[in-house]
């Protein structure tokens, strides 16, 4: 019963401290590309992959007061609708207590950087069935603000994530 | 550069509900239509476990796939028009607006909830791969099956032809919400498309809608906004995607632990054992797993003859509201069903708005999502619901919903004065 919600609130707490929900939505997606259960649908949106199931997940944990939603300054920040767990939050978390492994370290890597980078990650990631050059070939010619040398650095951000992955937690996946 | 395809000598029609009539004048259309995996959304319903709540909702995807197609041949005449519209991306869009399900499996979200399969891979490996389908598009070209698949991905760089098969008002979602309100006989869920075609407007990549044509985008907000909660996500129609759900999840169980089936599932052994190839997907459909539910209403276990004689008989689950004071209760819940005989794993579930595959319109967020976009005098463009009172009022409502089903008749048939009962009576409040 809501073990994919308990998933998203782990994850959440894990964190630490708040979570926007863009940098959730492309957190998930690298996650579930690395392997970890997370098993939201993503479709391609205009800034690459979305899920509007993990959107109706959230909306749910905040109806059931497992999270709180607020709202930071739009003019300082591109991510403004922040998520944090609530002490009902850490109850329901206290039923589900080995549905995600810690991931702590592979979060704060993936939080740590920028929501155009993220965004550049994710749709690298989205195109990882193609060859190396028609992945690139590909987001190069979907997304028109990448440039070639954030892509260099979105693939060498996903052979770090790959290594910090199999490093934190190996038997995890 | 624009390429010529081949013409019928005849235009063909199919008489529509919806539409009147569904015109196909390219023979590209007419040979995908007749491919076997596309004469196989005949055998698929639209609607999934909906004709259990309304009994009108048996149309299949068949129907729905020829209506998009329809809608987007129309409106695509509207843009060329206007000279909004690139002739040579023509044959692409409709191809993928007629193809654009194809992938759907029998009872498509239980069935990929239960096996981890996903429509969307189908419908680009059926277009991609060993079929009929592909080499009706190949033959227009090498590459032509790829572009067809793009813009059904959403990875076509054209994002104009990707919007009129998928956005907040696309083909798709116009003529599932007619189609659905048609067949499932209710009197909400019908806006005045033709009047939303005539307000249409292109705009860099993407369509927007004159400001004089507001009202019709309302009525269709407000139709899906119905359908939504009093369609797709009714109670009783997801009591019985519960139960089939849990069918297919027994099955899977009882397989792997090596049960000796009466009927034995062979089309769903492969994907019992995660093996299932394209060719062995495509033998799938609506009839072959009715059929199992039928037959196996004689199987030894009682779990799994129950389970497909309340889904056959329509015997469906009741619900409580699920409320977080319920998930502190679960575990009291799942042992007195245990000690009931009811094996909580099968008759104890939670289903919640996150399982629905509809979603209502939202006014994007902060760029991850398109909103729907009016065309001011001025030129400017401003999102729907910031100029709507009706939209502003329903899109910051809640669109969430999670109820907690379970089989009442086996409650109340425990022995009177059970303790279990009690227990399970007061811990779901009936």
């Amino acid at each position: 019963m809501l073990e994919d919600h308990a998933k998203v609130a782990a994850l959440i707490h894990q964190n630490g401290e708040t979570i926007g929900r863009k940098k959730l939505q492309k957190a998930i997606y690298i996650f579930q590309k690395l392997g970890y259960p997370f098993h939201q649908i993503f479709h391609f949106h205009f800034r690459g992959p979305y899920s509007e199931e993990l959107s109706v997940q959230l909306e749910e944990l905040c109806d059931f007061g497992f999270l709180i939603e607020d709202r930071e300054n739009e003019e300082q920040t591109d991510d403004p609708c922040v998520y944090r767990i609530s002490e009902a939050g850490r109850d329901f978390l206290s039923h589900y207590k080995d549905v995600l492994p810690n991931v702590s370290r592979l979060m704060q890597c993936v939080v740590g950087q920028s929501i155009h980078f993220l965004e550049c990650v994710t749709i690298l990631l989205y195109f990882d069935h193609l060859s190396h050059d028609a992945a690139i070939e590909k987001v190069l010619v979907l997304e028109k603000e990448i440039t070639s040398s954030e892509l260099t650095r979105a693939l060498a951000f996903i052979e770090e994530i790959c290594r910090l992955q199999s490093i934190e937690s190996p038997a995890s996946r | 550069m624009t390429r010529s395809f081949q013409k019928l000598n005849e235009e063909k029609v199919f008489k529509d509900p919806v539409h009147r009539y569904i015109h196909v004048r390219d023979r590209l259309i007419w040979d995908l239509i007749g491919a076997p995996e596309f004469q196989r959304l005949r055998r698929i319903r639209q609607l999934g476990t909906t004709y259990l709540t309304f009994h009108g909702a048996e149309h299949s995807r068949f129907g729905h796939s020829l209506g998009v197609y329809e809608i987007a041949r129309r409106v695509i005449d509207i843009f060329k028009y206007r000279n909004h519209w690139d002739d040579s991306e023509t044959m692409i869009t409709l191809c993928a607006a007629l193809l654009h399900d194809v992938g759907h499996g029998p009872f498509s979200h239980s069935f990929e909830k239960v096996f981890g399969t996903n429509h969307e891979e189908y419908t680009q490996k059926i277009i991609l791969g060993d079929t009929e389908i592909h080499r009706i598009l190949e033959k227009q070209g090498s590459g032509f099956a790829q572009r067809v698949a793009d813009v059904i991905g959403k990875t076509y760089p054209n994002r104009l032809v990707v919007s009129l098969i998928s956005s907040q008002i696309d083909a798709d979602r116009m003529d599932y919400l007619l189609r659905d309100a048609y067949f499932t006989g209710v009197s909400y869920g019908h806006f005045d498309m033709e009047r939303i075609w005539r307000v249409m407007r292109t705009r860099d990549d993407q369509i927007v809608f004159k400001l004089s044509g507001m009202h019709a985008v309302e009525d269709y907000i407000m139709s899906r906004y119905q359908m939504y909660w009093q369609v797709y996500f009714h109670p009783v129609t997801r009591s019985a995607e519960v139960i089939l759900t849990q069918i297919l999840h027994r099955a899977k169980d009882l397989y792997q632990q090596g049960f000796r089936f009466k009927y034995l599932p062979h089309p769903l052994l492969k994907i019992f054992n995660g093996k299932i190839t394209l060719h062995d997907y495509l033998k799938l459909d609506e009839s072959v797993i009715l059929y199992f539910f039928q037959v196996w209403q004689e199987e030894a276990d009682p779990i799994l003859s129950d389970l497909c004689y309340r889904f056959m008989n329509r015997r469906l689950f009741k619900y409580v509201e699920f409320t977080p004071a319920l998930l502190d209760a679960k575990d009291r819940l799942s042992e007195s069903f245990q000690a009931a005989g009811i094996d909580p794993k099968y008759y104890l579930e939670i289903d919640s708005s996150s399982n629905s595959p509809y979603d209502l319109y939202r006014p994007g967020e902060e760029g991850e999502r398109q909103p729907i976009q009016l065309l001011m005098p001025d030129g400017t463009l401003h999102e729907l619901s910031q100029e709507s009172d009706v939209v502003g009022s329903i899109t910051g409502m809640r669109r969430t919903d999670c109820k907690l089903y379970y089989p009442k008749d086996r409650i109340l048939d425990l022995p009177k004065h059970s303790p279990h009962q009690k227990d399970i009576q007061r811990l779901l409040g009936i």
